[in-house]
This record gives structure tokens, sequence and C-alpha cells, in this order.
């Protein structure tokens, strides 16, 4: 069991699957929400995989259940990278901003991104909106911590001090010398961000706090097919199981950047490191 | 060490504070507030005026100064009274009250499995770190700990109440009855928690046992010819676990995520249905003190783990500001 071997078919899996995902919409026999047959009809001609609670062709559902799944949770890691990454320079290169900042988002780590989003759909509504922003806002606090770590770490610097030496504004002196440096750190970890995004945005879509009906999600589709599972398990199993095929393969896929990022050469054995902690405990 | 415990004490009542502020906040900022939540409960919400409206908000008492509702939340909270909810009109003590000790009970449960199950397989990998059997145990834990926990349970569901059905699918409790009578119902629920939980807190246990195996009091172990075994369990696992206590602490964090959903595929007798319910018809009472119920036990099991870690590393008892 090689670190190559699993990498390699993590990442033909992940290449599968979110093809599938993007041209899923052109390749499927049926529009998502047209009625097919009788609900919960076991597979057959016309059916590949049966129909759903509705008699929806549950092939062409998963087909359709791809992008928002995706889609979502990768719009949800950029805006965390995006605000963490705000916070992480602006408490690193400001005294006055750590003082402000860093208590609150340490505050903001103790907090169970359950509740996060409890509060904020029940504040706002449900919908999409409020799954992506309660899903970024999981991961500001860990990606700033690392961003003002590596900022403190890189200010000391010969060119940052020359740059600031030369009387350059601090958003250039940011954006210039700090941020191209501190990239690979920020996002070494940003395959077990995507793949723990997809874990949030996915249950939260399951709990019924985002997407709704008729939507076609591959989390949804768990939802409303269960109480079929005795009669029709392929409405459910065929969702659940890309979810877990997904989240699977972009750990995987995550690690080996991680791995590339951190300067290890690619093609060792699995070999976690000693600082090996899971994204979201840091 | 009394103003260590002290000083812990204080810093999680300020996290609970901090968050009953976020929590109120939240609530009243963002756009709508319970009299059009109850509004557009109803049918025909376009034809309510906006003097009725007004009139219903000041019978809630929300025309009131946000401080002053504030305040009132906090002191009917401090003694025991959380509200009323915005739909059945129950108090919430009441509807949470009869379901809470079935929550806690599949929490604590969980709790006590993982930590044992965490601790021996984090500490057997990272005792020989590289080597095959801590392979199999990270790809293993990356593996499992990657899945959303309402995939693990429906996965679960399938194969065990399904293709080969020795466990129920559906945990039935009876009113009245604890959840511990009835293990069977239990197991399920419990190994996914466990499934998605055990994972983190292995890796965890894991690179911190790794770190202790390097270091000079375990090779200065090995040259007095201790035997391995004995350095593993009595001088290595004892320094892993203290860096590894907040962290393994930070579990609940998931444990807070995870019950809900686990609950909900279950169909769990807990606070979770409810939850779930008044957050998606937005009854802002209920899910205002729930949420701030979940942050008081998050908190205190944070707490407790800062407790356990000097309990654990006796040097840290001399040094009252040391964190992690």
């Amino acid at each position: 069991m090689t670190r190559s071997w699993v990498t390699r078919g993590a990442l033909g899996v992940l290449g599968l699957l979110v093809a599938a995902a993007i041209a899923g919409p052109w390749l499927a026999p049926y529009p998502p929400t047209d009625v097919v047959g009788a609900p919960f009809a076991p597979p057959g001609p016309g059916a590949p995989l049966g129909t759903d609670y509705l008699g929806g062709d549950v092939a062409s559902r998963l087909l359709h259940g791809g992008r928002t799944v995706i889609g979502l949770a990768l719009a949800a890691t950029a805006l965390g990278l995006f605000a963490g990454a705000a916070v992480g320079v602006a408490a690193g290169l400001s005294g006055r901003a750590d003082a402000a900042l860093m208590r609150p988002i340490d505050v903001l780590l103790a907090v169970p991104p359950f509740l996060v989003l409890a509060v904020l759909a029940a504040g706002s509504g449900r919908g999409m909106l409020v799954v992506v922003g309660a899903t970024a806002l999981a991961n500001v606090p860990g990606i700033a911590r690392v961003v003002r770590a590596a900022v403190l770490e890189t200010r000391t610097r010969g060119y940052v001090e020359v740059a600031l030496a030369r009387g350059e504004s601090w958003l250039s002196v940011a954006g210039r010398d700090i941020l191209p440096n501190i990239a690979a750190t920020m996002l070494s970890d940003v395959g077990s961000r995507v793949s723990a995004a997809i874990a949030m945005v996915a249950g939260a879509n399951f709990l019924g706090f985002g997407l709704q009906p008729p939507t076609a999600d591959w989390a949804l589709m768990v939802a409303e097919n269960r109480s079929g599972l005795a009669l029709q398990p392929w409405a459910v199993l065929a969702p659940a199981t890309a979810i877990a095929v997904l989240t699977i393969a972009v750990n995987i896929g995550g690690d080996q950047l991680a791995a590339r990022l951190r300067g290890a050469a690619g093609r060792r054995r699995f070999r976690p490191a000693a600082d090996d902690v899971p994204a979201a405990a840091r | 060490m009394t103003s260590y415990v002290l000083g812990r004490l204080a810093a999680a009542a300020g996290v609970v504070w901090a968050a009953s502020v976020a929590i109120f906040a939240a609530m009243q900022l963002l756009p709508g507030d319970a009299v059009d939540v109850i509004y557009a409960k109803g049918a025909g919400s376009g034809t309510v005026s906006p003097e009725q409206k007004a009139q219903l908000r000041a019978e809630l008492g929300l025309d009131r100064p946000v401080v002053d509702r504030y305040v009132d939340w906090m002191s009917g909270v401090l003694r025991g009274d959380l509200g009323r909810s915005l739909f059945s009109g129950r108090e919430v003590t009441e509807i949470v009250g009869a379901r809470l000790p079935n929550t806690l009970a599949l929490a604590a449960v969980a709790a006590v499995c993982l930590a044992p199950l965490a601790i021996a397989l984090g500490a057997w990998a990272g005792a020989r770190a590289g080597a095959a059997r801590d392979r199999v145990i990270s790809i293993g834990s990356v593996t499992l700990g990657s899945l959303p926990e309402f995939v693990t349970a429906t996965l679960l569901i399938a194969v065990f109440a399904f293709a080969w059905p020795v466990l129920p699918a559906v945990s039935l409790v009876a009113p009245g009855t604890s959840p511990l009578l009835t293990p069977e119902v239990l197991v399920l629920p419990v190994v996914t928690l466990l499934a998605v939980m055990a994972p983190q807190t292995i890796r965890m246990v894991r690179a911190q046992m790794a770190e202790a195996m390097t270091s000079p009091y375990v090779r200065m172990a090995r040259l007095h010819g201790i035997p391995e075994r004995r350095i593993v369990t009595r001088h290595a696992l004892r320094n892993a676990l203290a860096p590894a206590m907040p962290l393994l602490a930070g579990s609940i964090t998931w444990l807070v995520g995870g019950i809900v959903v686990v609950e909900t595929v279950f169909n769990y007798p807990g606070v979770s249905q409810d939850l779930v319910r008044a957050i998606a018809q937005r009854d802002l009472p209920y899910v205002q003190s729930v949420t701030l119920l979940f942050a008081v036990v998050t908190a205190t099991g944070y707490l407790a783990a800062d407790l356990a870690v000097v309990a654990l590393a006796p040097r840290l008892r001399t040094t009252p500001g040391w964190r992690r």
C-alpha cells in the first residue's frame, strides 16, 4: 500500500466524480424533476438505478446532484480562506488588530460549527447562502491562526523590512511580499478543508437547512429517500456512496497536495508527519 | 494550582457569556424577527398591516430596547427559565427537559467509548510511527473521518439493519424509560459518532505519541534497558496525552453537530428533532436558548479537559499561565 498507489487512485476517482458532476446534467437521460415511473420502483429498463420517492429517475438526479455538493463546498472553502487570510494578515501585521481580532477568533474556534449554522439558519431563514456562510465561518478561525503565525514569521524577513523601509504601504507589503510567501502554508491543508466543507454543507442540506426539494442534490436525495431504504435501497445508497467516495478522494488527494507543498518528496511511502494534526484542530 | 483552576473557570464563563451575546445579537440583527416569522407561517401574510405587527411586537415585548431584552433573557436563563416556544407556546425547559436525558445518555456512552478507543489506537499507531500498522490506522482514519455523519449512519443502517438485520434502524425508546435499558438502540448511533469523532482524536494522539517516542527521555529509558512496552505505557503515553487532551476536548465540537445528525437519522428521541424543527421554522426563542445550552456543555467539556491535563502532567501545576 504505497502512497503513490493510494494517491493515484484517489486523484483518478476524484477527477471522474468532478467530471461526472460537471457534465452530468448533459449526460442525464431525464430532467431532474421528471416523473418516470412509480415511486420507489426497482432498477429496470429506462431507470438503471430505479426511481425515487416521487418516481423520479435516480440515475438522472444523481448526475444532476453533484454540482451543488462540490460547488457549494468549494465556494465555502474559498470564502473561508479569503476571510481567514484577511484576518490573519491584519492580525499578523498590526498589534492593535491582533488584540481586537484574535480573541473573538479563539472563542469562535471553540464553538461547534453546528451552533453557528443553527443560529444563522434560525436567524435569517434557510437557504444556500446560510449554509455556505456558516461553513466558511467555521473555517475562518483555523485559517486565521495559521496565516497569522506565518505572517509573524515572514514579517521579520529582510525583504519585508526593505519594502517597509522603502515606505510601501501595509496593503502592498501584505499583497506583494507576504501573501505569496505564505501561500504554500495557507493551502497545505486545503484538501482536508474542502473535504470537511463537503461534509458540513452536505450535512446541513441533509437536515433541511440549505437546499430545498425538488432540487437534485446528493445530500437531499439521501434525506428524502431514506424512508424507502427497504424498498429501493439504490435511491439512498447511490447518492450516499457518491458523497462518501468524494470526501475520501478529496481528503487523500489533499494529503498529497500537502506533502508536495511541504516540500517533501512527492512519491514517498505513506508516512504521516509528526505534526499531522487534522486541520480543524489547529 | 488554585489560581489556575479559577482562571480556567473564569475563562469558561467568559466564553459562555461571549456566546450568549453572539447568539442574541445574531437573532436580533439578522433580518426578520419573531413577529415576521409568526405572520409568515399563517396564510395571507401580505394582508397583515404594520399596525397589527406593531401590536404583536408590543405584546411579545419586542419593542423594548435590545439591551433590556438581552438582560431579560439572561436573567431568565440564570433562574432556569429558557422562555417559550413561538409555535407550541410551551416552556422550552419543558420541551427540552423530557428529552435531554436521552441525548446526554447517547453523548456520555459515545464519549466513554471514544477516549479509550482513540487513545489506545492512537498510541498503538504512534508508538511505531511509519510501521505498517501506523499506515493502516492513518489511512483508515482519514477515510472514515472524512465521511459526513449522515452518510456513515445511512450506510450502517443499510448494512446492519437491512442487509444483515441484527440491529434496529430506528431507535425506539418508550417514553419515561432510559435508552440505557435497551442498549441495542444505542449501538448504531454510538458507532456512527465514534466513526466520525475517533479518527480526529486518533490522529492527534498518534501525532503526540510519535513525537514523544523521539524524545530524549524515551532514548534514555531505552538505554536503561526498560522494556519497550513499559516505555510506551509509562513514559511516552503520559506525556503524549497532556498536549493531546485539549485537542481531545475539541472533539466535543464535533460531538454536538454529530449528535444532531445521528438523532435525526435514527429518529432517536433526543433534543435534536425539536431543535431541527425549531431551526427550520425559525422558532427564535427556542433556538436561542438551546444553542446557549449547547455552548455551556461545550465550555464545560473544554474546562474538564484543561483540568484533566493538570491532573495528568504534574509539572504543569507550577506554571499557572500554561496553555496547551
